[in-house]
């Protein structure tokens, strides 16, 4: 047979040089794209400035292992490998695509360094690869148009179903497949090609089945497959940066900035420290621009797969709130201002515009919509953020504000006296079997117990506060607390963005511990362990009452007898505070275990999956649209796990189970204790 | 519309445990954490929203020593425009007349088109408002829940009656409205918003300044005086409803339409 003419030497109709396309295609795309590009870029240049240069080795670390390695895309499996394969496939293709723009030029370009054995191996990877995307995409587009998984599913209130969108550039990319192996197989099949083709792969199905034809038919179809995978390859390239697929481009400067430390707020302006705060004209963010750059790029980055309000307690209890919407409006609002052709629009309060007052208080900052992003996108800051801006404007709920003042002018949101703070420790009969040092009182210790407001003045909570006493005694550590001089840790007074408020009760318990001259520092409660240890700075080192306890019985200075009733199943709830902001998986559940003979079973939901209790701090006091409790939730999943005991390690936790379990009528059923008071039951005097 | 809305400052009930004084003269003031008067802060609320749609300005005032400085600038944190201490060491003690004479003497100083008051502070008795319209001649409103501007010569305004329902009426400006609580949602003030005007000037008036004799306010002017506050003895009457929770349930909802709390 006579060879196929390839498109860089070809006549269109015997006279037009179609090698005019070859050049004219891909400066129109690259043009196009480039403009696009810079409009997409504006936004990110007019936002508040954000730290994201740091730690360079950490952020090289997540790129590979959450960009390239894809490791957070098996949490939902199907979905996860599918996209793995898209994605690798996709890496794998962009040599392949590069150097076809260029064949269109001149037939026989070859990439440097691809002449050899390396280009042998690569274009048979490369037709495997493409293979596997349309296969893969052919399942997603079924899954993702026939099936039409529930966490897709757009609500009414946030606008359209976005399937064809999806649907469309699975198309797409499938289009690219074919087009690139018909390119190919239709050479093959002319014959003049005599290498190795690899079995069961696109390329080999099309020469199997164009095995044989004309060059009448061959010849256009190679010219043709050529030029529909060039418009289509920049068509889609301008298309990207559209929609939900500019996560393409943008996921991985995305993964590379996104947040590194855990269990931290931003600060109020990036460059600006806590003494210059009060020459800012404004506090958080009110509109488009006040979020950071990182921030609208995250916004650009939502492949709106929905596994962020999938994980979110607030969006599974139907408050108003639903994560990835955040992030869905704030890019059309985006994209609204910004438009690619036209004037930019002037910004406007984004509350009441695309968010309700109601949807930024429902958050409980648990943190289960960043640990799932498999992009790295933050919620907690955008949200904190958005609330200062609120406290700023004086847009807080009556419920809240109660709270808010009395921590103002007590240092507890219930306005109790600070005198009292202590009064746990003066019941008789606990009084009786073990003293509490008072720091106020001159007494001095090496140990601090931080009890926080919830255990020092909530009546049920205090049992908490003895049990650590307690066990503390039992474990020959030297301790006191710091009674009036303690204020509440304002770990909840910062997320509910009343910042200079935490500022003030920060500064207020750092010279209280500080003057204490303690080395360590205890509590019982997550919601102070997160702020002391990530939220102050210069003081002694910060422990969770389950890493004292287990370091006792590791030592041997706490020993716990056999599990006292055979009869109890339990499972152990990670606080939000410990497990998801601090990784402390292990040592509740250790300590458990050091109870001999104990039945323990795990929920489902646990560890860093572990489901919100409903939220603590002043999420006590928010009164919130819901159709029922987080903690009913809970309790069911307990319920489900076989366990009739929930053991946490959180007196906010303990407080919403214990009231979910009325509410859910389980009592006597099921019950909810602390960590540390089962560790009190069994200890061996 | 020029807005002058009186404040006081009051121990806060939510954050303070009230006792009775050895001695019944007074409540126990050691360890009290003050803040404005609940009503107030309403009607402040409201006079901020009364100004934002007509345009005007929105003055606070109060009687009251140094201390109650700090309450005027939690409501200019707000949005009120100006604040003015009136404060002597004459208008300690004043009753409700007395209080009403310093702020109508105040109150004579300016042009006010409205002035507003909460229903009642700290003391319970609910007078001033309707005192201080009676010495202005003014036509006054209490318990008010509910502000219409119809124009600059004239307001509706709501109150509530018996079943929840509103009366409405017209009043004539300029004229004195007493607030009740719930008439908005009162915006939240944080350490910020007052850092913010913590350097304005809020000017200080004393008697002489307002042409008030001392001799008829504070103690010495007062026709009303306190004898003694005590702790009534616990009543009969108290009944506890036992039973499991629905039966409890049962026998309150039967309690409470026996009574006539619902209906």
């Amino acid at each position: 047979m006579t060879p196929l003419i390839p498109p860089s030497q070809y006549f269109l109709l015997g006279f037009f040089p179609t090698i005019l396309f070859s050049f004219l295609i891909p400066v129109a795309g690259v043009a196009l794209f480039t403009f696009i590009i810079a409009k997409r870029l504006a936004p990110l240049v007019k936002a508040a400035p954000d730290n994201r240069f740091d730690n360079i080795p950490q952020r090289i670390f997540n790129l590979l292992k959450i960009w390239l390695i894809q490791y957070r895309q098996p949490r939902y499996m199907l979905a996860g490998v599918l996209h793995m394969i898209i994605f690798a496939g996709f890496l794998i293709l962009s040599l392949r695509s590069t150097s076809l723009v260029v064949i269109g030029l001149s037939s026989d370009f070859v990439l440097p360094g691809f002449s050899g054995i390396l280009g042998v191996i690569y274009n048979l990877l490369k037709d495997y690869a493409a293979t596997a995307v349309f296969v893969a995409c052919a399942i997603a587009a079924v899954r993702r148009g026939y099936f039409k998984p529930a966490r897709y599913a757009v609500p009414e209130k946030y606008g359209h179903d976005h399937t064809k969108e999806a649907v469309f550039v699975l198309g797409i990319i499938m289009t690219l497949m074919v087009s690139e192996s018909l390119f190919e197989a239709s050479e093959f099949a002319a014959g003049e090609h005599g290498g190795f083709i690899p079995p069961l792969t696109l390329v080999w199905l099309f020469t199997l089945l164009l095995h044989g034809s004309s060059t009448e038919l061959l010849q256009p179809l190679h010219i043709i497959s050529y030029y529909v995978h060039d418009i289509v390859f920049f068509f889609f390239l301008c298309f990207l940066p559209l929609g939900k697929h500019f996560h393409v481009i943008t996921s991985f400067f995305n993964v590379f900035f996104m947040r590194i430390r855990k269990g931290n707020i931003k600060p109020v302006m990036y460059g600006i420290s806590d003494e210059k705060l009060d020459e800012l004209e404004s506090f958080g963010v009110k509109k488009l621009e006040d979020f950071t750059w990182k921030h609208i790029l995250d916004f650009y980055s939502c492949a709106d797969c929905g596994r962020c309000s999938d994980q979110c307690p607030a969006n599974a209890v139907k408050r108003p709130l639903s994560p990835r919407f955040i992030s869905i409006k704030a890019r059309d609002k985006i994209f609204n201002n910004y438009p690619l052709r036209g004037k930019f629009l002037k910004s406007e309060s984004l509350i009441g515009d695309i968010y309700e007052e109601d949807e930024i208080w429902s958050c409980t900052t648990c943190g289960a919509c960043e640990q799932e992003c498999p992009l790295g996108i933050e919620y907690i800051d955008k949200i904190v953020d958005l609330r200062r801006g609120m406290v700023d404007e004086g847009m807080v709920p009556q419920s809240l504000q109660k709270p808010l003042s009395a921590l103002e002018k007590r240092g507890n949101p219930w306005g109790k006296m600070e005198k009292k703070r202590a009064d746990w420790s003066k019941d008789k009969e606990f009084a009786a079997g073990c003293s509490v040092k008072l720091f106020e009182k001159n007494e001095t210790a090496e140990n601090l117990y931080f009890v926080d407001s919830i255990t020092s003045f909530d009546d049920r909570m205090q049992d908490i506060a003895r049990s650590v006493s307690r066990v503390l005694t039992h474990a020959g550590v030297d301790f006191g607390v710091l009674g009036k001089a303690e204020k509440d840790s304002g770990n909840e007074v910062r997320r509910f963005g009343e910042e200079m408020l935490f500022q003030d009760l920060r500064d207020q318990n750092t010279e209280a511990i500080l003057n204490s001259g303690v080395t360590r520092i205890i509590t019982s409660d997550p919601h102070a362990y997160n702020a002391l240890k990530n939220e102050y700075s210069g003081l002694p080192p910060v422990e969770h009452i389950s890493q004292t306890i287990v370091k006792k019985i590791k030592s041997g200075e706490l020993r716990l007898s056999n599990v006292q009733d055979m009869d109890k199943v339990y499972t152990y709830h990670d606080p939000c505070y410990l497990g998801r902001h601090n990784d402390l998986y292990e040592d509740p559940r250790q300590a458990m275990a050091a109870i001999a003979g104990i039945n323990i079973v795990e929920m489902l939901k646990s560890r860093d999956r572990s489901f919100c209790c409903g939220g603590g701090g002043l999420m006590l006091f928010y009164e919130p649209e819901e159709e029922m409790r987080m903690g009913v939730l809970r309790v069911q999943m307990a319920k489900e796990a076989g366990a009739n005991v929930i053991v946490t390690a959180c007196p906010f936790c303990l407080v919403n189970i214990e009231d979910a379990i009325k509410v859910a009528g389980m009592e006597g059923q099921m019950e909810a204790i602390d960590l540390v008071e089962l560790i009190e039951q069994h200890i061996i005097a | 519309m020029e807005i002058l809305v009186c404040v006081k400052r009051v121990p806060d009930t939510a954050e303070n445990e009230i006792e009775v004084n050895n001695d019944g003269s007074d409540i126990s003031r050691d360890d009290l954490v003050y803040s404005v008067n609940e009503w107030d802060n309403y009607a402040v609320e409201e006079a901020i929203q009364i100004r934002d749609n007509v345009g005007g300005t929105v003055t606070v005032i109060s009687v009251g020593d140094d201390d109650s400085e700090e309450v005027l600038r939690r409501e200019m944190a707000m949005g009120a425009d100006k604040g003015i201490l009136l404060s002597d060491d004459a208008f300690n003690g004043s009753d409700g007349k007395g209080l009403a004479s310093i702020l109508k003497a105040e109150v004579e100083k300016g042009k006010y088109d409205l002035i507003m008051a909460g229903a009642q502070a700290d003391a319970g008795a609910g007078q001033v408002g309707g005192m201080l319209a009676a010495m202005l001649d003014l036509p006054y409103a209490s318990l008010v829940n509910k502000v219409e501007v119809v124009d600059d010569k004239k307001l509706k305004v709501g109150r509530e009656v018996e079943g929840g329902n509103v009366e409405m009426n017209d009043i004539e400006l300029p004229c004195v409205l007493s607030i009740q609580t719930g008439i908005n949602e009162p915006r939240y003030v944080g350490i910020r918003g007052i850092r913010k005007v913590a350097s304005v000037e809020i000017p200080v008036h004393n008697a002489s300044d307002l042409g008030i004799s001392p001799d008829t306010v504070g103690g010495a002017g007062s026709r009303v005086k306190v004898l003694d506050y005590f702790v009534p003895d616990l009543g009969e009457g108290a009944e506890m409803l036992e039973g499991s929770t629905e039966e409890i349930v049962e026998k309150l909802v039967e309690l409470l339409k026996a009574k006539g709390g619902i209906k």
